[in-house]
């Protein structure tokens, strides 16, 4: 394993070790197409049909043919919306919200080109919905309703099963990307009205370029990409055989390591995150701290910026991510960061943690050790920043031309 | 992350300079706090040959940010002011071996800076003279608000128009898209609908040679050949327009409105490209309407 703290499991993570063992044969003695009726063939649908399963298992859903394999969870998405499209052609409208991942706001925006009407839901300070605004904009004009589950930035949870509910109530599809959910919250489809749900093995300990979308058996479907009959011709394309095998494996892992997400994951999320807030001032938690993934916090560290931050980290081989302008090349810090209001001499200091199974509490000390000096040591280049505490009316006193 | 040079590494992480110079006689505060930068440069020139003696910073900002205000302090010290005011961003990026064409705006933050305390050394207002926009070509380093200044000064067109102009959209081609929608706002300005399907403005020379008289005779020419193929279906063609690449044509009798009609444009665009020798359109006269009512020339 390789040396230092990884700390940016919502970014990617690493692959189990089981995971690995599991899918190498894949690649030599089991290198057979699913499709091909001959014994190399065979074998290799029937270990497909197992990780369907093992799927199938940690979703709660009912039938394994609702699992269709896609190459990502961006696949997914646009899949789940543009289906939804074509499947309706007389709804042109779409509900999500305004702190989506890329995946969904990209393809939005986009269709709002071709003149579908978007809805994008605003939150509030704490990342948090509307529902009286999200039950008035549900009508039959609807085509699909597209939330997420949880937010990859922040962590902050949706209710997503109540907005499916509503949504079913109100006769439109409800998807969830839930990219950030799967393999953190247990999940209970069966017993719930989300109707399509996009995941991303490399999420939970699978590999790079595998996703999963579940259809709920019944729901109105376009494939997105045509051609032969896999994944009963809803999505073109010889099977990836070693990491569907692989992200079977990894969802069994997943069911199995649940109760430690909750309780191991999380205290240790805690630790750190008490430890920063006690050590440093002027820093705060971002979205709804008592709504969120057990394995992620944000933090905002004010007056000064978070690709610096993240380059002192790495140094000393700490990993984690920032929301800041730079670390994406743009000029404006990150959208969740903006949707919440957070200022912008905070949202371009966020730093996000994000923990995983592999992670220890040693490793939290170590950060905990390492986060105040960084801090500092930024602080004393900062104009906004004098001695202990933000310069007095840092508006005035620092008050750069061309803002 | 970003592929930074040693020198940049090395500045960001030993920035030289750091803090206020004490007793300092020019301030210069520049940068934009929703773009996450912001730099404060302090000096004390001596009064006597304005050489400036001392320089420090204080930067909100990035690593390169960071490197880029640490770079300038060491460039500027020693300096006459009007040698100073003569370094140029590309200087302060050179300095430190290069920036990412996204970062290119911390070494421009640098050079205000300094004009900045200049001018507050002079006791005049600096202001502000480049506006930036988000990076859209990331080949070139090119940002919005060149991209749309050029538009509206030279009314562009067309991507490749912009490509001419400014460079941006001539590498990878992932801004395409950008510059489109660019386009589409700018022109919109001026009551003008943005035509993907539209040729670079500059008059195309004819590659295959001919003068216009000799290619538009060719042309003729070439439809000719083809129409007895047609006539024996029972339809027609008709030269309307030759516009550059885009060849306007009617087509008459049983061929207008046949399913077979874009089939039969295709037909006639290779018999042309091949008989001009070179990579011409051929438009149906539905094309040259909406082009005419458009405003589009
Ligand atoms: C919430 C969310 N949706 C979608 C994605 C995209 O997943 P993938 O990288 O598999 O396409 C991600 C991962 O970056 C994510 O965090």
């Amino acid at each position: 394993m390789t040396t230092g703290i990884y700390l940016d499991n919502n970014a990617t993570t690493m692959v189990a070790p089981e995971v690995v063992e599991e899918m190498l044969p894949f690649f030599s003695e089991q290198f057979g197409n699913p499709s091909s009726l001959h014994q190399f063939g065979n074998k290799v649908g029937r270990r497909l049909k197992k990780a369907r399963k093992q799927i199938q298992v940690l979703l709660g859903a009912e039938h394994d043919s609702e699992i269709i394999f896609t190459s990502c969870g961006t696949e997914s998405d646009s899949t789940a919306i543009l289906s939804a499209l074509k499947a309706q052609p007389d709804r042109r409208t779409i509900i999500t919200t305004i702190v989506e991942h890329p995946a969904v706001l990209s393809l939005c925006e986009y269709l709002e080109k071709d003149d579908y009407i978007v809805h994008y839901l605003k939150v509030d300070k704490k990342g948090r919905l509307d529902m009286q605004e999200y039950i008035s904009l549900l009508s039959d004009e609807v085509a699909i309703v597209s939330i997420m589950w949880a937010n990859n930035e922040s962590g902050t949870l949706f209710p997503i099963e109540e907005m499916a509910e509503l949504s079913r109530s109100a006769g439109v599809i409800f998807h969830t990307d839930a990219v950030q959910a799967v393999g953190k919250l247990p999940m209970n489809l069966k017993e719930n009205s989300v109707d399509m749900l996009s995941l991303s093995g490399h999420k939970l300990h699978a590999p790079k370029g595998i996703g999963v979308l579940y259809l709920r058996r019944g729901v109105r479907f376009r494939p997105l990409l045509r051609g032969g009959h896999q994944e009963r011709g809803r999505r073109a394309g010889t099977e990836n055989s070693a990491s569907i095998v692989a992200l079977g494996k990894a969802c069994e892992m997943a069911q199995e390591n649940m109760w430690h997400e909750k309780s191991e994951v999380k205290a240790m999320r805690d630790r750190l995150e008490h430890g920063i807030i006690e050590a440093v001032s002027h820093c705060f938690v971002t979205g709804d701290p008592n709504n969120r993934l057990p394995n992620t916090c944000n933090i905002a560290f004010e007056y000064i910026e978070g690709e610096a931050i993240l380059l002192l980290l790495n140094k000393l081989g700490i990993a984690a991510s920032s929301g800041s302008a730079c670390t994406s090349g743009s000029l404006e810090p990150s959208h969740v960061m903006r949707a919440m209001d957070i200022p912008f001499t905070a949202a371009h200091g966020s730093v996000r943690f994000s923990f995983s199974r592999y992670n220890t509490m040693e490793e939290v000390e170590k950060v905990i050790r390492a986060v105040p000096p960084i801090v500092a040591q930024l602080r004393k280049l900062s104009p906004y920043w004098d001695g202990n505490g933000p310069v007095e009316d840092s508006e005035k006193v620092f008050s750069p031309n061309y803002a | 992350m970003w592929d930074y040079s040693e020198t940049v590494q090395e500045h960001f992480f030993n920035p030289r300079n750091a803090g206020a110079v004490e007793n300092a006689n020019a301030t210069g505060d520049v940068g934009s706090l929703s773009c996450g930068d912001a730099l404060r440069l302090t000096l004390k020139i001596d009064k006597k040959n304005e050489v400036i003696i001392r320089a420090g910073f204080q930067t909100f900002g990035c690593g390169s940010a960071i490197a880029s205000s640490s770079a300038l302090t060491e460039i500027i010290k020693g300096m006459t002011i009007d040698n100073a005011l003569k370094v140029s961003n590309q200087d302060i990026a050179d300095y430190l071996d290069g920036l990412p064409p996204e970062k290119m705006h911390c070494s421009v933050m640098g050079r205000e800076a300094l004009h900045a305390a200049i001018a507050n050394y002079r006791g005049e207002v600096w202001q502000d003279d480049h506006e930036e926009g988000a990076l859209v070509c990331k080949c070139f380093a090119i940002d919005e608000v060149l991209i749309e200044e050029t538009i509206r000064e030279n009314a562009l067109k067309t991507v490749e128009d912009v490509s001419n102009f400014t460079k941006a959209g001539g590498g990878c081609s992932s801004c395409h898209e950008g510059i489109e929608n660019i386009l589409a706002r700018v022109m919109a300005e001026n009551g003008e609908k943005f035509d993907p399907n539209a040729v670079a403005g500059e008059i195309v020379k004819p590659t295959s040679g001919l003068t216009n008289i000799q290619r538009m005779k060719r042309i003729d020419a070439l439809i000719d050949e083809i129409r007895p193929n047609l006539q024996r279906d029972h339809g027609d063609v008709e030269l309307l327009e030759v516009d550059g690449k885009n060849i306007y044509v009617k087509m008459t009798g049983a061929c207008s409105g046949c399913h077979m009609a874009t089939t039969t444009l295709g037909g006639i665009q290779q018999h042309l490209a091949e008989g001009l020798g070179e990579f011409i359109q051929v438009l149906p006269a539905e094309a040259l309407v909406q082009r005419t009512s458009s405003g589009a020339q």
